[in-house]
């Protein structure tokens, strides 16, 4: 079995159901701050499988995108919370 | 040899994510599910990081692969940590089972400062009122003589 047969079909599913199961979280949530965390992880899923499809297509150019997803994970959710506790303070 | 190491590492990696997003779903609380999720979906994405730069032998590939790696290791306990505050003074309530409540009681609810702070604050607040006191008193008293 080559290392890309191996990747599209057992590493990607599972990253898959991952993903399925934070979007669950994330239409269900009953607080905001449970969606934003499943934003936060959902970004974090799309970095993995940023990561897994460099390995499979054997090209490094995306590493570039998910340098910028986790940038915009980061900042997302630092936005949320700053402007959550302003929204809470009045 | 090489190909088969990946393999192992980009398997523990997408594990680990999926225990996160199991976690995200089955856990009971929101401090819980924040606890459960931040550290092993970070891991998941580090161990998925680390296959990518085994598999690739340029030294540019691995040592983006790595910035990529500190970037997520140095920025995840931030935001878990400020989303984590802004649930607290939101409301969010703890699990009915959860056992320990350290900062209930501790904070101002409409300022949102922790006592310890407020009391150093105000021991330096009535330390300039004090002398601002004695200093108007002395004044008075300079004036009455």
């Amino acid at each position: 079995m080559s290392l890309q047969t191996y990747m599209t079909y057992v590493v990607m599913p599972i990253l898959g159901i991952a993903a399925l199961l934070v979007f669950y979280r994330f239409f269900r949530g009953p607080s905001v701050v449970d969606r934003v965390v499943a934003l936060d992880l959902s970004i974090s899923i799309g970095v993995a499988v940023i990561a897994a499809y460099c390995i499979i297509t054997q090209q490094f150019a995306f590493l570039d995108d998910a340098m910028i997803l986790a940038l915009i994970a980061f900042l997302g959710t630092v936005a949320f919370s700053y402007y959550l506790t302003k929204n809470v303070k009045k | 040899m090489s190909d088969i190491i990946v393999m192992i590492i980009s398997t523990i990696g997408a594990l680990f994510i999926l225990v996160a997003a199991v976690g995200l779903v089955r856990m009971p609380d929101f401090y819980s599910r924040l606890s459960v999720t931040i550290k092993a979906a970070t891991m998941g994405a580090g161990f998925i990081l680390v296959a990518v730069a085994i598999n690739f032998t340029e030294f540019s590939t691995t040592a983006k692969a790595l910035s990529v790696i500190f970037f997520l290791f140095v920025t995840a306990p931030v935001s878990g940590h400020m989303i984590c505050r802004t649930a607290y003074f939101s409301g969010v309530k703890l699990w009915k089972n959860s056992v320990l409540d350290d900062l209930k009681g501790m904070y101002d609810p409409k300022t949102q400062v922790l006592d310890s702070c407020k009391s150093d604050s105000r021991k330096s607040d009535s330390r300039k009122s004090d002398s601002r006191k004695s200093e108007s008193h002395k004044s008075e008293s300079g004036q009455l003589e």
